[in-house]
């Protein structure tokens, strides 16, 4: 046998294998990013609530305690009352929408084809490229005079020139196109969220329902949906959250207009707030989207623990 | 190379303790075989000593120090897991030569050891292959080699041969031991499997619930257990245990024969209802139910092989079967072994 | 053509023609784009042309036009800082927190996990406000500078969630090893850890990168001088002189810009998924 490594060197110290604790080494870990969190996203949580029952803006920021008369003006206001109603169309219209489109292109693309993964690959790019700079390809499409819409509408004789719908231009219209440009970006997401539960149903369940008899809709709708629903509501509450507070979108295509007809939640705190200065009244609009977060938030977690039980 | 001894260790996962105060002294150079069912609390006390976990009371002691809270690259203890636990994105040279590293052993010396190792072990020719490039076997030879190299204070091996094939294990058993004398490394080695305890083993603790149940060498532990638990579940199949006189009374299958073979020697006899019988080749496995006792337990008798071929014995009939009274073990009804004989 | 064949294809026709209605919903947008950065003006601005193709040859001008006379250049590399610092910040921040959270076992280590995991999900419209006035007071406002310091705010819950995915896909065990193999637990993390999970850190890096190039109300709050924009914000706004939009420019830079996320999107989708998935699922 050879002679082989030294003995080890005795412990000096408890102090010196401090970091050899794994409490110790995990929160030491974990903090900095806790810490960065906390400071940028928890304070400023924390300030939208305090401007919120503030007389804060720009031009006079104090701290003035006001209580809720912001909440109370706000609301007294038929315009916000307008905005908040919009908020829920665009949403739920989007979200289902964006659904329906999800839940059926899944099921196209569920099926081997010749070229699906190029399919695939287009199909996908809505949800990744930036939405601005999609939103933007979109204005263009229902540009006033030259969108290419109303001149395939023209060509195929279903409208003329003259009473060509001028889309971003007409209150209902206008919301109809963001409704859509939103699901347009929401469904490629919602068949790979699709897409990914139904791939992780292990194969033998689908084939022991077929063995025991079930058409395609019993399968679908008795053993798929039920099976994918816990990572369907994750990929629907992310899709709620964002289309619920979404700014861009609106800000890029229709301004909130025409006339307040398109203004939602996010749009209007950023119009208060930011372009006009009026911080308070700003952060009293945007925290009207909390309480509902907070509904989506809890039932969410509540979700979680079932799923873990 | 060092002797470890544990004082009344418990650990505690929240209220379930999986290590329920073991006491185990293991002298410099011994092979102590952990035997317990899985889920006692065997692979707990191992990553105790290795460090992997915390005592939630009691002493680890190594070489005679109490290394409480000492890290384990502070223990010099080496450790072979289920599933070997090799470096994947190392070359086999590397994974042998990464223990040494990280105590900052000069590059010369290394190369001298992991030479060493690897000609041990026989796989010198593996050196620059990656472990997924490696069969089971190999794989084993360069965890062991990877444990060994730095001589390390205790080897621990967490049933090392779960991941093989049949045929291989019985191989690996028989290498793993030769090593161990070879290199006379102290070594905790932990299994659920009777047959590699008991081939292996210097001594073996008996595990369960936590708690050790009985220390021995593997014929103490076979021929006179402890206590019931340990009768059952060393020996395949295991002694029978039958009640009697508010005791119970304990006897092998191997000594459970029929009355007319044996002689000249002090005996106790039963009537023996035949149920079942298997025949394995070199031997008879028979299964029935005595008079006088419980109708529904099942008894077992292996019986020689001079009595395989012929089927004298068949489903439904009586025989009178006896056991000599030195091949008796007696328990108390609380199952402990009783004092006596 | 063989009877058996006809019908075969008959029968696909609705299931091809559904994929052709995807295919044209999703993608269309974007042909869009590409024709109009390539037309001429008369070509775009003129209602008698069929829009769908060339009608002029195609032509650079627009590209030419968006690098000689715009500041897209400029928006192109404040992006790009952008899009490196904050990747930089979350690597150093996420990938010490997604391991700690994927060894720490225990309801804190899970309470903890789902705690960064929401924190993604509050949203700008509801932290623009205060955090413009954080922005102001670091000294900030209208410096690219600020989206450095805030866009890790929704990059490090998100990609720490992907990271705790990925590690808890590691074995245990060879970890382990190198710490009874004389490795403190940082040891491990470095020698093991981070080694065997590059593919997720790349994951990761490009995901963090397309985030910030996908920011658009943070950038739209606190910048508006023109020479900090990022490249998302500088095409859809800054590109229209009063009320005339410069239609084949804007196209052309949002091309410029949506090519690189459109790529890595499709190349790390599906690791994108099991990380989401893969921390979600113990």
């Amino acid at each position: 046998m050879v002679a082989i490594a030294d003995s080890v060197p005795k412990p000096t110290a408890r102090f010196r294998f401090i970091l050899d604790r794994r409490d110790v080494f995990g929160s030491l870990m974990v903090a900095p990013a806790i810490l960065y969190v906390l400071l940028l996203v928890g304070v400023p949580l924390l300030m939208a609530v305090y401007y919120s029952l503030s007389a804060y803006t720009i031009y006079n920021p104090s701290w003035r305690f006001v209580g809720l008369s912001n909440f109370i003006d706000i609301v007294n206001n038929p315009v916000f009352r307008q905005t908040l109603y919009n908020t829920f169309i665009f949403t739920f219209g989007s979200q289902i929408l964006g659904l329906v489109l999800g839940k059926f292109g899944a099921l196209l693309l569920l099926r081997p084809f010749p070229g699906r993964k190029l399919v695939r690959a287009l199909i996908i790019l809505p949800w990744a490229v930036p939405i601005a700079l999609a939103t933007v390809a979109w204005e263009w499409m229902f540009d006033s005079l030259y969108s290419v819409i109303n001149w395939t509408l023209i060509a195929l004789g279903i409208v003329t020139r003259s009473n060509a719908p001028n889309w971003l231009g007409t209150p209902h219209l206008a919301m109809l196109c963001v409704i859509v440009v939103n699901a347009w970006r929401f469904f490629p997401f919602a068949i790979v969220i699709f897409l990914a539960g139904i791939t992780a149903i292990p194969q033998d369940v689908l084939d022991a329902a077929t063995i025991d008899g079930a058409g395609f809709w019993r399968r679908n709708y008795q053993i798929i949906m039920p099976m994918i629903l816990p990572i369907v509501a994750v990929g629907l509450i992310f899709g709620f959250v964002f289309t619920f507070t979404d700014l861009s979108i609106v800000f890029l295509m229709t301004m909130g207009g025409p006339v307040g007809a398109t203004s939602v939640l996010g749009f209007a705190g950023f119009q208060t707030g930011i372009n006009s200065g009026d911080v308070s009244h700003g952060a009293a609009i945007s925290l009207f989207m909390l309480p509902v977060l907070l509904v989506v938030v809890v039932a969410m977690l509540r979700f979680i623990r079932r799923r873990e039980i | 190379m060092a002797a470890v001894s544990t004082r009344n260790i418990v650990k505690k996962f929240g209220e379930l303790a999986a290590v329920n105060g073991i006491s185990l002294d293991v002298p410099n150079g011994e092979f102590m075989v952990l035997l317990g069912p899985s889920g006692c609390g065997k692979t707990t006390f191992l990553r105790i000593i290795c460090g992997l976990e915390q005592q939630t009371s009691g002493d680890l002691l190594i070489g005679g120090d109490i290394v409480n809270d000492v890290p384990p690259r502070a223990r010099g203890v080496a450790m072979m897991f289920q599933s070997y636990g090799l470096y994947p994105h190392f070359s086999v040279r590397h994974n042998i030569a990464f223990p040494l590293r990280t105590q900052r052993v000069p590059g010369a010396e290394i190369n001298k050891k992991v030479a060493w190792a690897a000609q041990l072990l026989g796989i010198d020719h593996l050196l620059d292959r990656r472990p997924r490039q490696l069969s089971g076997g190999e794989r084993q030879r360069v965890a062991l080699a990877r444990a060994l190299v730095r001589e390390p204070t205790a080897l621990l091996l967490d049933e090392p041969l779960s991941n093989l094939d049949a045929k291989l294990r019985a191989f690996a058993r028989q290498e793993i031991k030769q090593f161990q004398q070879r290199v006379g490394v102290t070594t905790i080695y932990v299994t659920h499997d009777q047959v590699e305890a008991m081939g292996m083993g210097d001594r073996i603790a008996v595990i369960d619930h936590g708690q050790v149940r009985q220390v021995g060498t593997p014929s103490e532990i076979y021929d006179n257990p402890a206590d019931r638990f340990v009768a059952a579940f060393v020996g395949a199949p295991p002694m029978n245990i039958v009640a009697r006189n508010g005791g119970y009374l304990g006897f092998r299958p191997e000594n459970f024969l029929p009355k007319d073979m044996i002689k000249d020697a002090a005996f106790t006899e039963f009537k023996f209802r035949v149920d079942r019988s298997e025949y394995l080749g070199s031997e008879r496995i028979v299964y029935g139910a005595l008079e006088g006792f419980d109708p529904k337990q099942v008894i077992t008798a292996k019986l020689p092989p001079a009595h395989v071929a012929d089927e004298w014995i068949r489903p439904g009939e009586w025989h009178l079967f006896a056991v000599r009274n030195s091949a008796l073990r007696h328990f108390d009804d609380d199952g402990k072994r009783r004092s006596r004989l | 053509m063989p009877r058996a064949v006809l019908t075969k294809m008959l029968r696909e026709t609705p299931f091809y023609g559904a994929v052709a209605f995807f295919l044209v919903l999703a993608a269309f947008p974007f042909y869009w784009m590409v024709i109009t950065s390539f037309k001429t003006n008369p070509d775009l601005y003129n209602v008698t042309h069929v829009p769908f193709w060339f009608n002029d040859p195609p032509t650079l001008e627009h590209f030419r036009y968006l690098f000689d006379k715009t500041l897209f250049t400029t928006w192109l590399l404040n992006s790009l800082i952008i899009g490196l610092c904050v990747t930089g910040i979350t690597l150093v921040t996420a990938v010490p927190a997604g391991y700690s959270l994927a060894r720490m076992t225990g309801r804190q280590g899970e309470a903890l996990g789902i705690g960064i995991f929401l924190t993604y999900l509050v949203p700008p419209t509801l932290l623009f406000l205060p955090l413009s006035r954080v922005v102001a007071g670091l000294g900030l406002k209208n410096s690219m500078w600020s989206l450095v310091v805030i866009y890790p705010t929704f990059t490090i819950p998100f990609c720490t969630w992907l990271l705790m995915g990925f590690f808890k896909a590691l074995p245990v065990e060879i970890e382990e090893a190198a710490i009874v193999d004389g490795c403190s637990l940082f040891g491990a993390f470095v020698k093991m850890a981070i080694p065997l999970s590059l593919p997720g850190i790349l994951t990761v890096v490009i995901f963090t990168f397309t985030l910030t190039l996908q920011e658009f109300v943070y950038a739209l709050t606190f910048i508006s001088a023109s020479d900090q924009k990022p490249i998302t914000l500088g095409v859809a706004t800054d590109l229209i002189r009063g009320d005339i939009f410069y239609w084949g420019e804007i196209m052309a830079g949002a091309l410029i810009a949506s090519i690189p996320v459109a790529i890595a999107y499709n190349l790390f989708l599906d690791r994108f998924i099991s990380g989401i998935t893969g921390g979600a699922v113990k």
